[in-house]
C-alpha cells in the first residue's frame, strides 16, 4: 500500500489516524515506538502530566467491553492534558436504534477532536474514519476481529525493549490465531519491522494453513512451535470459541498447548513470555509461567500507557 | 535590517567567555546553582562546562518538547524528550543554560519542564548568543554575546566531537526554507 493510498496517513504521510498496523511504512511505526520511550520514563516526574493535548476532548466510544485497553487510554490521554469522555454506548444511544454515524455526528456536533473506538464490528473504525471532518482522528482500539494496533504496537515496544531490535528474532504467537485480531496487529507489526521468523502455533481450527499467506510459519505441534524461540506470545483463549465444534475443551485445549514451564524450557533460555490479558491461568498459561521471572505480561500493561500516549500526540499534530 | 553576516560569530571564543563569566558566578555562591541545559545545544554546553569548572555534582538536562507551544503546527520530536534531572531540583538553585536566546519560547517550554520536577529556589538563564528578537519577557543573566541577526537565518551550534583538541564548537547560519517554520 502507498502512502497515498493509505487513509491512515495524510498528504505528507504523517499519522492522522490509528486503524490498522497492515500497510504502515516502518519509519511511522519506529515513530511511534521512538516517541513512546519518552513517555515510559513517566512515573519519575513530580507533575505526571504534560500539556500536548491541553483543550482537545477525547472520547472512548466502546461498544464493546474492555477493562484494560480502556482505562490505559483513558490514563494516556488524561496525561496529555487531554479532556477525556467515557461513553457507555451499550446502555445508551444504540440501544436506540441510532446508527453508528448519527453516533458520531452527535458526538462532533460536542466538538470532539479524537475518537477512542472499539466494537465488535471489523471496520467499524474505518467506517468512522472516512465520514470525520479533517481535524478529526480516529484510533482503533479493537475491531471484531480485524484489528488492535495500539496493542500491537505495545507488543512491539515491549519486545524491542528486552531484545534490543528486530532483526534476529524468532517469535511464537500461540492460541486462537484465526480469531484475534492482537495476533492479526502483531504479525502485521513484526513483518514490517523486520522479525525473520514469526510462527504461529495452534491446531488446524484456529490456525488454518492460509495464514501462510500473512508471512508466518504455521505450527500445529507446540515442541517445535516454541523451540528456540525469542519471544512466546500467548493469546486467550475465547470461552466463546469453546462451545463451537472448533476445540473439544480448555482442558485439552492446556494439554496440548498450555504454556507450562516444561514447555518454555523448549524457547531460548532468555525468551520473554508475553499476554495481552486478560488471562486465564490453567487454560493457555500456568500460574507458574505468568508469574515467572521470563513473565513480561505486567511491563506490557505499564509501556501500553506510553504507546496510547505516543499514538494519541503524533495523530494530534498531524496537519490537516 | 542588517544584512546576513558572511562569517558566524566564533563559538569557540564565545565558550571561553561564556566559562569565564559562569566560573566567576559560582565562585560567588556558597552553594553553586545547578548545571541545567536545555537539550539539545545546552546541553553539549552544560556538559562541557561541568568538564571545565570540574563541577562535584552532576549536571541536569531538561527538554523543551512536551511544554512546546508550536506543538499542533510542528508535533513531537521523539529523539528531543532527554529531560534527566540526576538531584531532586526543589529548592535548589539552577543555572539554566542555551546555545542561543531569541524569542524565548525554548525557554518558557523548558522552565516548564523544569517545574514537573519541583519546585526550584530561583533559575538564572546563561546563554552564548542572545540574538534579541524576544516574544516573552526573558533576560539572561550570562551572556557571552549579543547581535543582531534577520528573522529568516538560524543560528545553529554544530559540535565536533573528533577535533584533535577534544570537544569544539562552531556556528552555522542556516537560512530557513518555507517549510521549516
Amino acid at each position: 500500500m502507498t502512502r497515498a493510498h493509505n487513509p491512515q496517513l495524510n498528504a505528507h504521510g504523517e499519522l492522522r489516524h490509528l486503524l490498522t498496523p497492515e500497510g504502515l511504512p516502518r519509519d511511522v511505526l519506529l515513530h511511534i515506538l521512538d516517541t513512546a520511550q519518552g513517555f515510559v520514563s513517566f512515573g519519575s516526574r513530580e507533575v505526571k502530566k504534560v500539556p500536548l493535548l491541553r483543550g482537545k476532548s477525547v472520547f472512548n466510544l466502546f461498544f464493546e467491553n474492555s477493562t484494560r485497553t480502556r482505562t490505559t487510554f483513558e490514563i494516556a490521554a488524561q496525561r496529555l492534558s487531554a479532556d477525556v469522555f467515557n461513553l457507555d454506548i451499550q446502555r445508551s444511544s444504540t440501544s436506540k436504534g441510532e446508527s453508528l454515524l448519527d453516533t458520531i455526528a452527535n458526538l462532533e456536533a460536542m466538538d470532539a477532536d479524537i475518537f477512542v473506538v472499539r466494537h465488535a464490528d471489523s471496520g467499524a473504525p474505518f467506517l468512522i474514519a472516512q465520514h470525520t471532518p479533517p481535524h478529526v482522528h480516529v484510533v482503533n482500539a479493537g475491531d471484531g476481529r480485524h484489528a488492535h494496533p495500539t496493542q500491537g504496537l505495545l507488543d512491539m515496544y515491549t519486545i524491542r525493549h528486552f531484545k534490543g531490535d528486530f532483526s534476529n528474532l524468532t517469535v511464537a504467537i500461540v492460541g486462537d490465531i484465526v480469531h484475534s485480531r492482537v495476533a492479526r496487529s502483531a504479525i502485521h507489526a513484526l513483518t514490517t519491522l523486520g522479525v525473520p521468523e514469526v510462527r504461529a502455533v495452534g491446531p488446524k481450527t484456529l490456525v488454518p494453513g492460509d495464514l501462510r499467506d500473512m508471512g508466518v510459519r504455521v505450527c500445529h505441534d507446540m515442541a517445535e512451535g516454541l523451540r528456540d524461540a525469542d519471544v512466546v506470545m500467548m493469546l486467550r483463549l475465547q470461552n466463546e470459541r469453546m462451545s463451537g465444534a472448533l476445540l473439544p475443551s480448555a482442558h485439552e485445549f492446556n494439554m496440548t498447548y498450555g504454556l507450562t514451564a516444561e514447555r518454555l524450557a523448549l524457547a531460548k533460555p532468555d525468551a520473554i513470555v508475553m499476554h495481552p490479558g486478560p488471562i486465564n491461568r490453567g487454560v493457555e498459561i500456568d500460574s507458574a509461567v505468568a508469574d515467572g521471572p521470563r513473565s513480561v505480561i505486567l511491563d506490557q500493561v505499564r509501556f501500553g500507557i506510553a504507546v496510547r500516549m505516543a499514538v494519541l500526540s503524533i495523530i494530534a499534530s498531524a496537519e490537516h | 535590517m542588517p544584512s546576513l553576516s558572511p562569517t558566524p560569530p566564533d563559538a569557540e571564543a564565545l565558550y571561553a567567555r561564556l566559562l569565564h563569566l559562569v566560573r566567576d558566578m559560582l565562585s560567588r555562591h556558597a552553594e553553586p546553582p545547578l548545571l541545567v541545559g536545555i537539550y539539545s545545544g545546552g546541553a553539549w554546553l552544560a556538559q562541557r562546562l561541568h568538564a571545565d569548572l570540574q563541577l562535584p555534582q552532576p549536571f541536569g538536562v531538561v527538554s523543551s518538547t512536551f511544554h512546546r507551544d508550536d506543538f499542533a503546527t510542528r508535533g513531537l520530536h521523539p529523539s528531543a524528550n532527554r529531560t534527566a534531572l540526576p538531584v531532586p531540583i526543589a529548592e535548589r538553585a539552577v543555572l539554566l543554560v542555551d546555545d542561543v536566546l531569541h524569542t524565548g519560547r525554548t525557554t518558557r517550554a523548558a522552565i516548564n519542564e523544569l517545574f514537573d520536577f519541583g519546585r526550584p529556589a530561583r533559575v538564572d538563564l546563561a546563554v552564548l548568543v542572545d540574538r534579541g528578537g524576544r516574544e516573552l519577557p526573558f533576560c539572561p543573566q550570562l551572556t557571552a554575546a549579543t547581535l543582531t541577526l534577520p528573522d529568516d537565518v538560524l543560528l545553529a551550534l554544530v559540535r565536533d566531537e573528533n577535533a584533535a583538541e577534544g570537544i569544539r564548537f562552531r556556528f552555522d547560519l542556516v537560512r530557513k526554507s518555507a517549510s521549516q517554520p
